[in-house]
């Protein structure tokens, strides 16, 4: 007997579906439909800013770059003058905002790292305080602690000519906190080389210890010996140049203190007000990682008879920081952004100079597109830094 | 569904863009509001701030009135804006404000490029620099290595700027952006010296805590014409404007001032006849009513009265017209004949 | 047994430097001699620092006199904020209308309070904040019931930060939860436009956006379209708001099981009947205490519009501080308002733990 047909034939399967019922080609509808609406609104604004330029007669593209900047720059860590381009002033606002991101990272996250570990202390009287500061600081609008910071430095402080003095060397004026610094030398440079090469030995160093240390089992004190090497030999290094001690020293001539090295109220009142909102964020983040890694892993590092130095740095900082470093980046990220309120007190970091050339040249769209590019790039390196981190660190699941 | 959500997002988006006020020309939108949006200082004594009870005061707000008067016949028909030197050209521009009387300097590339017109000048400025008295400078060519506060973004940076480049000296810029911020930072000591226009810097030091402490170094390093200004297109408009600001010069180079104008309208001069309106043309020819030049100076006032009302000698900023005189008397301020 | 048994058989008390005030004081302040040493440390250092700020501030201050009494003191002088209180607090307002952003302020702050309990979360309450909201922008705006208008170039002070910060959430949110669902959506036209506009906002400072919104907003619009400077700085803060929200609710729809998805398969509920009934109100339930911490954030980031010169509480203090009369007294002014701002933060960030809390036991 021939077996049944029961094979379904084509026809009966396709007429089914209605095009509107068909979740496949709805889908495609419906991001036609999206493409056509974003595409279109788009169109529509940019016509009418096209129209509109033409009809105010403001010059489009970025020719301005290459024009004369006539403004001066109260601080920038490259020679720069009215007479340079806006192109370099530019440069120079990017500079300073990388100067203050640079060093309220690394403040920060000491402060921060020092604070969130206070804050879990058995000591009542230093967790409270902790818990107190974070408490305060992250309750105040960041911009309230700038103008804060920035009325206590210019009002509190005297004038230049009646600057305090604690130390030879050192004036505290409400322009600014003037220190000493060392004369530069061709020393200098000798010592950060040798600096720079402790390092990078010192890792090298970390790594033929490690390995000696899985072969042997004997443990090796590099980093000790690093750290020594890092302090004496650039000393060393000092000292057979001939130990220069000449130093810099500012003095007052005429309006203001010249020489030294000065930290203006703008940049000082930027710098402390970022690090302390922005260490009262990491602290909590710290405390969390902490407090993320179960007690059972101390007490089996303490079975296995590890001293509490060697507890924190095998044990809890690689599981903590697994949990620290994704939110810490962003905290990062947060600082560099929140950099940009430098404009409303006076310090010239990029989105001020921007602004400014905004102001001269009429160009507004071309100036915030470059504010937002510039930050695009800060926050996308750091994603993929973090994205890159985040899979190195990955605990590998069954 | 999820398209309506969509179509309603968008539709919902684009009615919370905004105020629908499509205009035509300036005037015809300004009589059809029936007020006229004038944009203002806010912070500078004496050309356009308010009073503590919140009423305007200053020379470029009666210069705003007296538009009102002009087109409306009620120096009340005015709305002032407050604009800080970053917001006042776009806000004229987009439409925000129908004129800007905010002791902005005409300039060539103001005039280009940025689509604006500015009218007759109605104060004759130079930047000037302000700076305390127990510092012992006396002249510009001292302040070698200076800090000094300045606007960013304005005329005034730059001029600073060309000045000590050709002076070969140094400084260094406090740059805040707020005119009262700037003033209070000045005065707090952290810079040596305030830049600005003269006449600002006079009102600056007029409301400061100890006004006799500080001097204006005499070297005046810039010209600064300040006028009110009106977009490109509506040539009608930029008449009136113009010509409001005339009337009050005219009206004090004829000796007409708001206490005789009335005896004024019984005059034989054939000159002031056309001026208020008694022969009539001018109005006509403007647009407005023929007495709007009579209403000026009646409400307002003729150019002298308005400036010692609001800059001049007996108020609290104390200056001489200077360049501001009647050409008659070795000023600038001369009026085209109003035939 | 006898009486001195069961006297040797009392209870032995704990030694007594192990109990009372002794007894804490031993374990908390000074178990070891490190923490003992830190201890006598910090004593010194609040010893040091204390004393005077108490003095500055209440000893030697005046708290309600006149700016001239000021200057011959050493203290605080606390006078600069009852004396400019109505313009702090309200600013150009005008005079015999603030009965108007007071209410709206009484009404906003009384449904926040309202909100609170977990009990009261049902659809009526989305209702009541919405009528809320549209009430308090009539009571601002006027016009209506003999209400004379009040152009919003005179909003300004604390009313407006909260205006900014209430509107700007509540327009958000939706758009948020839009953007989150077109980012795990599969299809990659929308998928990419939300990925790119997320990515985009995100990795840029509000100052740039309040920037754009101020600056290029009347070139994005045709010839004699105006838009109000509140309402631009407005649209800035919700497009802000909205990509950290789409982020939030991102976190919360992938927390939410698959098991969950595949039972409305199974019911035979379409996408838009599957988020709305079963996966939308999982996954924001989960979410609300990282929203109320976006809420913080936005009421914190309202103090930005200074920089566009919009008159929000913290430009109002800056206004009466730029009086002659009254510089040199920021930082008294300054506190006052950090106090303000504390206050409100600190409500929000401790309500927002305690239903962490209160949430996750729940589950």
């Amino acid at each position: 007997m021939k077996p049944q047909d029961t094979s379904i034939s084509a026809d009966t399967i396709e007429a089914a579906i209605p095009f509107w019922r068909d979740a496949g080609k709805r889908a495609i509808g419906v991001q036609i439909i999206a493409l056509f609406l974003v595409s279109g609104v788009s169109y529509y604004l940019f016509s009418n800013t096209q129209a509109n330029l033409a009809r105010q007669s403001i010059a489009t593209g970025f020719g301005f770059l290459g024009k004369e900047a006539s403004f001066e720059i109260g601080e920038s860590l490259i020679r720069y003058s009215a007479a340079d381009s806006y192109a370099r002033a530019l440069w120079v606002g990017v500079l300073n905002t990388l100067q203050v991101a640079f060093i309220g990272i690394i403040l920060t996250t000491i402060l921060g790292s020092f604070i969130g570990i206070a804050r879990l202390s058995s000591n009542w009287l230093l967790s409270k305080v902790a818990a107190g500061f974070i408490e305060v600081m992250q309750n105040i609008p960041i911009l309230l602690q700038l103008f804060f910071w920035y009325a206590i430095f210019y009002e509190s402080f005297p004038a230049p000519r009646q600057a305090l003095n604690p130390i030879e060397g050192v004036f505290f004026c409400n322009r600014g906190f003037i220190f000493a610094i060392p004369e530069a030398h061709s020393a200098h440079t000798a010592m950060g080389w040798m600096f720079l090469a402790v390092l990078v030995g010192g890792w090298f160093l970390n790594r033929w210890g490690y390995q000696r240390q899985e072969l042997t089992g004997k443990a090796f004190p590099a980093a000790r010996i690093t750290i020594a090497a890092a302090l004496f030999l650039p000393i060393l290094i000092w000292a057979l140049y001939g130990a220069p001690t000449a130093m810099n020293m500012p003095e007052l001539r005429g309006f203001n203190f010249q020489g030294g090295l000065t930290f203006s109220p703008e940049f000082s009142a930027l710098l402390l007000g970022l690090v302390l909102y922005t260490s009262a964020f990491v602290a909590e983040i710290v405390r969390a990682g902490i407090q993320s890694i179960s007690q059972g892993q101390i007490e089996a590092a303490k079975a296995i008879a590890l001293r509490p130095g060697q507890v924190l740095h095998l044990v809890i900082f690689p599981q903590a920081l697994r949990v620290i470093i994704p939110p810490l980046t962003s905290q990062m990220l947060n600082l560099t952004k929140n950099s940009s309120l430098a404009v409303a007190i006076g310090y010239a970091d990029f989105v001020a100079v921007a602004n400014t050339t905004i102001n001269q040249t009429g160009q507004a769209i071309e100036g915030v597109a470059m504010i937002m590019v510039v930050y695009l790039f800060f926050s996308l390196s750091t994603s993929i830094f973090m994205n890159w981190y985040n899979k190195h660190m990955a605990l590998v699941e069954r | 569904m999820k398209l309506t959500k969509i179509l309603v997002l968008v539709l919902g988006l684009c009615l919370t863009l905004g105020t629908f006020a499509y205009a035509g020309k300036d005037l015809d939108t300004v009589r059809a509001k029936g007020y006229i949006q004038a944009g203002v200082n806010g912070s500078v004594f004496g050309f356009g701030m308010p009073d503590a009870k919140g009423n305007w005061a200053g020379l470029d707000v009666d210069t705003a009135r007296a538009i009102a008067v002009a087109i409306f016949g009620d120096a009340s028909k005015v709305k002032f804006t407050p604009l800080s030197a970053q917001q006042r050209f776009t806000a004229l521009q987009s439409g925000e404000i129908d004129v800007l009387t905010r002791n902005a300097t005409q300039t060539l590339s103001r005039e280009t490029q940025l689509g604006l017109n500015f009218v007759s000048v109605n104060y004759y400025d130079g930047q000037g620099f302000l700076i305390s008295k127990k510092l012992g400078v006396k002249s510009a060519k001292e302040l070698d290595g200076a800090t000094i506060c300045v606007l960013p973004g304005t005329t005034t940076e730059q001029n600073a700027a060309d000045y000590f480049r050709t002076n070969n000296m140094s400084w260094k810029p406090v740059v805040i952006e707020s005119t009262a911020e700037l003033a209070k930072t000045f005065f707090a000591g952290r810079c040596d010296v305030l830049t600005s226009d003269a006449s600002q810097l006079a009102a600056t030091r007029a409301i400061a805590a100890d006004p006799k402490g500080y001097i204006i170094l005499p070297e005046i390093i810039s010209k600064e014409p300040l006028a009110p200004a009106v977009r490109h297109g509506d040539d009608q408009f930029r008449d009136i404007v113009d010509f409001t600001v005339l009337a009050m010069i005219n009206a004090e180079e004829l000796g007409i001032t708001s206490k005789n104008v009335d005896k004024m309208l019984k005059s034989k001069s054939p000159v002031i006849q056309r001026f208020l309106g008694v022969s009539p043309g001018n109005g006509k020819s403007l647009g407005l009513d023929e007495k709007w030049a009579y209403n000026i100076i009646k409400q307002i006032g003729n150019y002298g009265e308005v400036f010692e009302r609001n800059v001049g000698v007996n108020t609290s900023l104390g200056l001489e017209r200077g360049l501001n005189a009647l050409w008659t008397n070795g000023g600038l301020m001369y009026s085209p004949p109003f035939k | 047994m006898t009486e001195a048994t069961t006297a040797k058989r009392a209870q032995l008390q704990p030694p007594s430097s192990n109990v009372g005030v002794v007894g804490w004081l031993k374990t908390n302040l000074f178990s070891t001699w490190y923490n003992s040493l830190l201890t006598f440390i910090l004593l010194g250092m609040l010893a040091l620092t204390l004393p005077p700020v108490f003095q500055w501030a209440f000893i030697d201050s005046l708290w309600n006199s006149s700016a001239e009494a000021c200057r011959n003191i050493e203290g605080a002088c606390w006078s600069v904020v009852p004396h400019n209180f109505r313009f702090i607090i309200l600013g150009f307002f005008p005079e015999g209308q603030e009965w108007r952003p007071i209410l709206a302020m009484v009404l906003l702050l009384g449904l926040v309070i309202y909100s609170k309990e977990r009990s009261r979360w049902k659809k009526s309450l989305a209702w009541l904040w919405l009528i809320n909201l549209i009430v308090m922008g009539t009571l601002m705006s006027g016009g209506v019931l003999g209400m004379p208008v009040v152009e919003t170039s005179q909003w300004s002070g604390l009313p407006l930060t909260l205006i900014l910060s209430f509107f700007g959430m509540v327009v958000a949110y939706p758009m948020g939860i839009f953007l989150a669902l077109g980012r795990r959506s599969k299809m990659p036209a929308i998928k990419t436009l939300c990925v790119v506009y997320i990515e985009m906002i995100r990795g840029v400072p509000l100052i740039s956006l309040l920037f754009m919104s101020s600056i290029m907003f009347p070139l994005f619009l045709p010839e004699g379209v105006t838009i109000d400077k509140v309402l631009r700085a407005l649209v800035a803060i919700i497009l802000f708001t909205a990509a950290y929200i789409a982020e939030v609710v991102r976190g919360g729809l992938q927390a939410m099981p698959r098991g969950q998805y595949e039972a409305a398969d199974s019911l035979g509920l379409n996408y838009y009947q599957t988020m709305r009934l079963i996966i939308l109100p999982q996954a924001l339930k989960i979410v609300i205490p990282p929203s109320v911490g976006i809420l913080l954030s936005v009421f914190k980031d309202t103090s930005l519009v200074v920089i566009i010169a919009l008159f929000d509480v913290l430009k109002t203090t800056m206004v009466t501080l730029s009086n002659p009369d009254w510089a040199g007294y920021s930082k008294e002014a300054y506190i006052f308002l950090a106090l303000l701002y504390f206050v409100f933060c600190y409500a929000m960030s401790s309500y927002s733990r305690r239903l962490e809390k209160e949430l996750h036991t729940g589950h």
